[in-house]
């Protein structure tokens, strides 16, 4: 694809027959369009592969709506997500589709800011306004919005989304004792049966086996980029691995699975003949806190703007999302939802108190990617992530670990001064 | 002879070094035009590099800059010239605060930075000044004589100039407002330096450690020894020579 012709792929008819606001969406199409040739296209020395995720991304509000649509046609569920804590497993079981649905952008807030405080996080009022700004085909197309209650702002805005749209809402425990598996427990069976309601097909245990793999699959292929994003010098960037992560929340699993392998096999090779998007002096960076929602690519786009790169992502949109695999082994219903609880248990998600494991996890992933230096990124007004990373930093002091706390939202007015203190950092890193 | 170049949101700062020892500087405000403020203000230097920080260092990097720095990196550097052994930097410049905590070589361990507001800057003193009808120095001198029992207690820099406007009205001592601005913004700065951690001296930056009466409070508020470079602005701007050099 020649860098000059990147452009989203228009489908006003089929926008039209969605119920969308057409003419304000043609703008944000072309927006994200030019900020996507700026930001990823622009990159030197990009791995060829990375093609698949441009074309995905060209296609993000036609090619992939289109499969949405056909699947809802032959009764397939398709469930809207803002949260790692669903049991996607379910929903492919039943043939259906998890569509990870944005709230990055800046652009629908102030049409949330009608109805919701400001003071409340922009991925939520963004999520929001995508919806009653009808900019966004994904939520146009979804038989339901999974909704849960990991944060204030989120359990009561899916109150009024409600209004909206379906949204179903599960209860996410927030401490992790043997009551509160109990609880996620009886959740899981409960959103088994919403989706049995939904699709009006009864979920087997075979069913789920074939699902635990398929996104047993993808999850390994994540971790296998994961791997190779940690190789100094990295052969590619935390961008374009960011990307793809982002995209793994509403692409086709199995087509994913695939084609992350294949950009692993040609990282592969880049490793072994030396070719590296930064040379092996650039500040190896680790981003952690909350989710980069598509398409907040901020701090990414900073860090590897001033000269570092990002070599990992602990957050919902990175490692917290394929960190864990499920066995698949089980054969009986009753196990396989058992072990599906266990494995969502192991979520360390900022909700959760006491939540010393992520403070761990951070630390480990810090040394397994050989990073130096720890940005916390948070979303202005996040208050879990934002105490939370209090508890990170302490860690990092003790351990010796250059660490930077930014809070940031989706607006560019800050950044400015984001860019002096990632540079601050990144010297600091250097020493 | 290596130039050191801070263009900052109020003022430009320009130092030039020899051998490691600072030889001339000069300050300007920024103007409507920076890069050709700066361009003036270097004139007659024959440099072998230029260095830039602060705000403007990246447009100063794409004319005439030879290599760019932080304000952090260029205040560590430039504090450390004045007093070799320091640890604790604060800087409170026109728009924005900053408190860096050093190691024993000099080098940044921590950093903070205000966020987006005005409260807790120069320029946050710079209104509530010109809402009493002082100018700068004259609110830092007016303020040394006020009784501190008074408090302005809104963050926001536009609340703020409602309260002190509405003292003013119920017949509060200019005085007495002047402090309780001082010390609204000492606090903020207390608050930004507990957060970073501080050793028992401190090196006082950027104009308004020029303002006696910030500099006071901030003594007496940590009850600690507080060096102040002369002239204290620019500090970043020979940091920035000296990592050319
Ligand atoms: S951060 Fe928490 S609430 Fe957000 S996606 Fe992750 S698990 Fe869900
Ligand atoms: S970013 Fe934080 S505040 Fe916003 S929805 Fe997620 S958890 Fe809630």
């Amino acid at each position: 694809m020649s860098s000059t012709q990147f452009e989203i792929k228009s489908y006003p008819d089929m926008w039209e027959s969605l119920g969308m606001d057409v003419a304000r969406f043609e703008k944000m199409r072309c927006v994200l369009g030019d900020v996507f040739q700026t930001t990823f296209l622009s990159q030197e020395n990009r791995p060829q592969r990375m093609d698949y995720f441009n074309w995905i991304v060209s296609e993000i509000h036609g090619g992939r709506i289109r499969e949405i649509l056909d699947a809802k046609k032959e009764g397939r569920p398709v469930v809207g997500t803002f949260c790692v804590y669903v049991p996607e497993e379910l929903v492919i079981a039943a043939g259906g589709i998890c569509i990870g649905l944005c709230g990055g952008s800046q652009g629908p807030i102030p049409d949330a800011e009608k109805t919701l405080p400001r003071n409340i996080c922009p991925m939520v009022k963004s999520a929001y306004g995508f919806k009653v700004a009808k900019v966004c085909p994904y939520f146009q197309s979804v038989d339901f919005v999974y909704g849960e209650t990991t944060c204030d702002a989120k359990k009561k805005t899916w109150e009024l989304l409600n209004r909206e749209v379906p949204t179903y809402v599960m209860e996410i425990p927030q401490m992790k004792r043997e009551r509160d598996r109990t609880l996620w427990f009886e959740e899981v069976k409960d959103f088994k049966a919403q989706i049995e309601k939904v699709t009006g097909k009864t979920i087997t245990a075979e069913a789920v086996t074939e699902a635990v793999k398929i996104m047993n699959n993808k999850r390994k292929a994540l971790q296998r980029l994961n791997r190779l994003q940690h190789h100094n010098p990295s052969p590619i960037s935390g961008k374009d691995v960011l990307l793809i992560e982002q995209i793994a929340f509403y692409d086709d699993p199995v087509r994913f699975a695939e084609k992350v392998n294949l950009l692993c096999d040609e990282l592969d090779e880049r490793v072994k003949k030396g070719i590296a998007v930064a040379p092996a002096s650039a500040p190896r960076v680790l981003v952690s806190g909350t989710p980069m929602a598509m398409p907040n690519w901020k701090a990414h786009n900073l860090v590897e703007k001033a000269g570092g790169i990002v070599v990992n992502d602990e957050s919902c949109i990175g490692t917290r999302y394929f960190k864990d695999l499920m066995d698949e082994n089980m054969t009986d219903l009753d196990s396989q939802l058992k072990a599906l609880t266990d494995r969502y248990m192991k979520i360390d998600c900022s909700c959760f108190t006491p939540n010393d494991d992520r403070v761990d996890q951070v630390l480990k992933e810090y040394r397994d990617s050989g990073a130096q230096g720890i940005l916390h990124y948070c979303l202005q007004f996040c208050h879990t992530y934002n105490i939370e990373a209090i508890k990170i930093k302490e860690a990092c002091e003790k351990a010796g670990i250059p660490f930077l706390a930014i809070e940031s939202d989706y607006s560019p007015e800050d950044i400015g001064q984001m860019q002096t203190r990632i540079e601050a950092f990144l010297e600091q890193i250097k020493g | 002879m290596v130039v050191g170049v801070d263009l900052g949101s109020r003022t430009i700062k320009v130092a030039a070094v020899e051998d490691s020892r600072l030889v001339d500087f000069r300050i300007a405000e920024s103007g409507y035009d920076p890069h050709r403020q700066s361009l003036e203000m270097i004139k007659g230097y024959h440099p072998a590099r230029i260095i830039a920080t602060g705000y403007g260092r990246h447009l100063a990097k794409r004319h005439f800059a030879d290599d760019v720095i932080t304000e952090i990196k260029a205040h560590a550097l430039g504090a450390r010239h004045f007093f070799p052994e320091c640890r604790t930097i604060v800087d409170v410049g026109g728009q924005d605060t900053k408190v860096i905590a050093l190691d024993e070589s000099g080098k940044v361990l921590n950093f903070q930075m205000n966020d987006k507001c005005a409260a807790g800057t120069g320029r946050f003193l710079e209104i509530m000044a010109s809402s009493l009808g002082y100018g700068l120095s004259e609110f830092g001198a007016e303020a040394l004589k006020g009784k501190g029992d008074v408090r302005i207690s809104n963050m926001c820099t536009v609340f703020a100039e409602s309260e002190v406007i509405s003292l003013k009205n119920h017949g509060t001592l200019p005085a007495d407002i002047a402090k309780a601005v001082h010390i609204s913004v000492i606090e903020r700065l207390v608050a930004m330096l507990a957060r970073v951690g501080y050793e028992d001296t401190v090196v006082f930056t950027g104009g308004v450690a020029k303002n006696p009466a910030a500099v006071n409070l901030l003594k007496e508020r940590l009850d600690i020894r507080i060096l102040l470079p002369e002239p204290p602005d620019i500090v970043g701007a020979l940091g920035a020579a000296l990592y050319g050099t």
